[in-house]
């Protein structure tokens, strides 16, 4: 592990502070500068339960949170348990001796968190003596904390200096502590700002704020984790004259409200999970069949039905191309980063109005909860599309053509009645076979107006490919970094417009031997897709609720591309 | 489009109650237009699954837009449309089966929140589409394809759900009583809020209990449709009550809560003192 990059992680009981500290941790280093990622996962209920959060800080940037831990912080006994075979070798682990004791202290620490907070008059501060001992492991520089310490709770308030003095207390008596054990883990070198403004956040505001900035006006969604932040978001933020945000009674009525939003002609969005997405599948297709423009945020968690709640997981790759009956295919754009959920939902919104039809917007728990620093987004560079209205007379021919026509919107003229019955151009009912033929081809033709976005490519002359989606991106970037200096020589394709791929993209794909696609899923849902288009897809599966390890990638990639040359061989 | 399009085949049996709601809808679409000035095309009618929503293929003269959407969901979908835009005129047409039984959850959200919609139910006490199958408003004891022993459940009484949902406008309609029917619509599209009109639209085929309601001399029976009394107290809720849990079907107005405040006017209110942060400043909040 290089000297320019660190991982820790706060381990205990919910409630104990283990978030608070890894976001304080991480802001506080990137208000300075650095890269920074946080890792947050949780059970599914208010208080305790076994909590973790990590923050990797790194003088570079950093597409992953980090495979293993320089240091582990842990509130409990449970919490070593749990997580002391992610420390690496020379890592350290700090420990809360007022709840358990370790004998071997070749590796470890015991500092009474509580204790220590009090002596500060400051019980709440745990997080900032643990901070604290973190720091000086790495030698970060103590007026960086300072500062975040003095800018986060200088609020306004009466008591804000008491606190302030407090934290910067807890935070010196952290370090004070660990520097009396000889411990080190190194030195962070100075920090090398990246270029241009940055912002912090979490994958879920940043998709809410790429919806603000695509114009959404139509927001209606149910508390479902790991999606709830979005509506949280919006509740806050989409206000006054010409908008509407609403927490529904359930995800059905969700869809539907969608539906009539995006009808009337507002831009309509809602967010959900897994379960909610299920009981939206009959309103998504009937937004297909009416075509009428909207986007569902599905933000994956694990497993069916009930799942993993708190979990990530990328199952719901087939469930958003086909989430109802009959034939129909919907558009998914998969972020796979912070920075991409902005875009992304940007894209979404673009769609929507330009083929007149449901986009699903897919990303998943770990981007939802992480916290990274990315360049600030600029709201002119994509361009924000609005749908072709109809501004004709009456006696318009809604669905007639083979492609997308202009929308009439009520209150104007050209009334029509938008039918989830199979429905003839004026929208009318009809059971005429030749209809059933037109319309369906008419629904699908439109898809082609989607097939002209961008992707990623690299080493594209090679035979064979990785070509992640979604948040696995981040973790094979970094593997595709070490793999590429071990020599595997293989190409990198990437998009986030996973239906319809990009026509060029699917040709070079076409093309390939072979194209390995790590997913977080049991079935290797993508891979499987792909070969529906004739493309030698072979899937990586990790299906246990956590993002795959960089490492683990770098090992599973090289045996399938060593297995495939080889089997090539024999032939 | 009317029902002038050749293409479109869908037709009621002989007699059904639903031709006489089309004509009251009709005729509240347009006095709406007349007394409000604006154009047809500010009303949008959604429409639910079953013979009823199909009003929305068959209105004729000036067409109104229209949703025909998926079965039980007309008021979500009228959600939608009305805070969309709530400059529209939005009706809901469906039976009792879209209503009543898939559709029964949305009641009480869409009553709470008041939506500034009007509901037009249709009901015969029977799935008719499908043939004849038993809802939630057919009788106890009475054979049905899915209840040839006997209906086993209970009927709901639609109306007293209404009024203990906390509806703001509850009145009761038949199809037989076309003028006083459109009125009613009529009155409900200008209440500030959630209305409900509940008419009964005899099945001829699956469910004809035109005897029933109107009474036949002939065949000694007496009607369970009457006219609520003219000192019937509509702003008093207890009345209401009172009024539907006595025997037979009262025909009027049964509720309007006086102090209905619509629910793009609870929007407003709530946020009287928020304004809209443009994207720039929306993402100025993530600085470091």
């Amino acid at each position: 592990m290089s000297n320019n990059d660190f991982v820790v992680r706060f381990a205990g009981e919910g409630g104990q502070g283990m978030v608070t500290s890894a976001e304080g941790l991480a802001q506080a280093a990137a208000q300075v500068g650095y890269h920074v990622q946080t890792f947050i996962t949780f059970p599914s209920q208010i208080m305790g339960g076994p909590t973790f959060a990590q923050t990797r800080i790194s003088v570079n940037p950093i597409h992953s949170s980090g495979d293993y831990l320089d240091a582990l912080i842990c509130f409990n006994e449970d919490a070593y348990e749990t997580h002391k075979d992610d420390v690496r070798k020379g890592g350290i682990v700090i420990y809360n001796s007022e709840a358990f004791q370790l004998e071997d202290s070749s590796f470890s620490v015991g500092l009474p968190f509580a204790q220590l907070a009090k002596s500060t008059g400051n019980a709440r501060a745990e997080n900032m003596i643990v901070i604290g001992a973190f720091a000086y492991l790495i030698n970060m520089p103590k007026e960086y904390l300072e500062a975040f310490i003095t800018k986060r709770f200088t609020r306004g308030r009466p008591g804000d200096e008491e606190i302030i003095r407090s934290n910067i207390q807890a935070f010196q008596l952290g370090s004070n502590e660990i520097s009396k054990t000889g411990f080190q883990l190194g030195e962070l070198p100075s920090p090398q700002p990246p270029e241009g403004q940055q912002i912090l956040i979490k994958g879920n505001d940043s998709l809410a704020l790429g919806a603000i900035a695509a114009g959404v006006n139509y927001f209606v969604g149910y508390p479902i984790s790991p999606a709830t932040t979005i509506l949280v978001y919006m509740e806050r933020n989409l206000v006054g004259p010409g908008r509407f945000v609403y927490q529904a009674s359930s995800e059905i009525e969700s869809i539907n409200a969608i539906v009539g939003g995006g009808y009337s002609g507002a831009k309509a969005m809602t967010s959900t999970s897994g379960p909610g997405f299920s009981l939206m599948s009959e309103g998504i297709g009937l937004a297909w069949m009416a075509e009428i423009p909207l986007v569902i945020a599905n933000i994956q968690r694990g497993g069916p039905a009930t799942g993993l709640p708190t979990k990530t997981e990328q199952s719901d790759f087939l469930a958003a191309l086909h989430p109802a009956h009959g034939d129909a295919s919907i558009p998914i754009i998969a972020p796979g980063s912070v920075s991409e959920c902005y875009d992304a939902a940007i894209h979404a919104f673009n769609w929507a109005e330009r083929y007149q039809g449901p986009v699903v917007l897919l990303s998943d728990h770990q981007l939802s909860e992480r916290s990274q620093n990315i360049p600030r987004p600029n709201p002119e560079v994509i361009p924000v599309e609005r749908r072709q209205i109809y501004n004709g007379n009456n006696g318009y021919l809604r669905y007639e053509g083979n492609s997308v026509s202009p929308m009439p919107l009520p209150g104007g003229k050209g009334a029509y009645v938008a039918n989830a019955s199979e429905h003839d151009p004026s929208g009318d009912t009809t059971h005429l076979p030749h209809r059933h033929v037109e319309m369906t081809e008419r629904r699908f033709a439109k898809l082609k107006l989607l097939e002209n976005e961008h992707y990623e490519r690299l080493n594209a002359d090679k035979s064979i490919a990785v070509m992640p989606w979604g948040a696995t991106k981040g973790s094979m970037k970094e593997a595709y970094g070490i793999l590429e200096e071990q020599g595997l020589d293989i190409a990198w394709y990437y998009t986030m417009f996973l239906h319809p791929l990009p026509k060029k993209l699917l040709e070079e794909l076409q093309s390939k031997e072979l194209i390995i696609v790590p997913e977080l899923n049991y079935l290797g849902q993508f891979a499987s897709y792909l070969k529906t288009l004739d493309v030698n897809a072979k899937a990586i599966t990790q299906y246990m609720g956590l993002p795959f390890k960089v490492a683990n990638l770098v090992e599973r990639v090289t045996k399938t591309v060593t297995e495939f040359r080889n089997e090539k061989v024999l032939k | 489009m009317s029902k002038k399009n050749p293409e479109y085949d869908f037709k009621w049996c002989p007699g059904c109650g639903d031709f006489a709601v089309k004509r009251a809808l009709e005729m509240a679409m347009h006095q709406w237009t007349i007394k409000t000035e604006e154009p047809i095309e500010n009303t949008v009618i959604v429409a639910g699954i079953g013979c009823s929503g199909n009003i929305v293929h068959l209105i004729d003269g000036d067409q109104p837009f229209g949703i025909h959407g998926v079965h039980g969901r007309t008021l979500p979908i009228s959600l939608g449309v009305k805070m969309g835009n709530p400059d529209l005129n939005v009706i809901v047409v469906a039976g009792d089966g879209d209503f009543l039984s898939i559709g029964a959850e949305h009641i009480a959200p869409a009553a709470k929140r008041n939506t500034n919609v009007c509901a037009v139910i249709m009901d015969n006490g029977v799935y008719g589409l499908t043939k004849g199958q038993s809802s939630p408003t057919t009788v106890l004891g009475q054979i049905t394809p899915t209840t040839p022993y006997g209906k086993i459940e209970n009927s709901i009484n639609p109306l007293d759900l209404y009024l203990t949902l906390g509806v703001s406008y509850v009145a009761s309609g038949f199809s037989s009583k076309v003028k006083e029917m459109a009125q009613l619509i009529q009155d409900g599209m200008e209440h500030p809020g959630f209305s409900i009109v509940h008419v009964q639209s005899p099945c001829t085929t699956y469910n004809d209990n035109y005897d029933s309601l109107r009474g036949n001399v002939k065949k000694g029976i007496s009607p369970t449709a009457y006219d609520i009394a003219l000192d019937h107290d509509t702003s008093n809720l207890e009345a209401a009550r009172n009024l539907v849990n006595n025997p037979g079907i009262p025909l009027g107005l049964i509720y309007r809560n006086p102090n209905s405040v619509p629910l793009e006017n609870r929007v407003s209110n709530s946020q009287k003192k928020i304004t809209f942060k443009s994207a720039e400043d929306q993402i100025s909040a993530f600085t470091l």
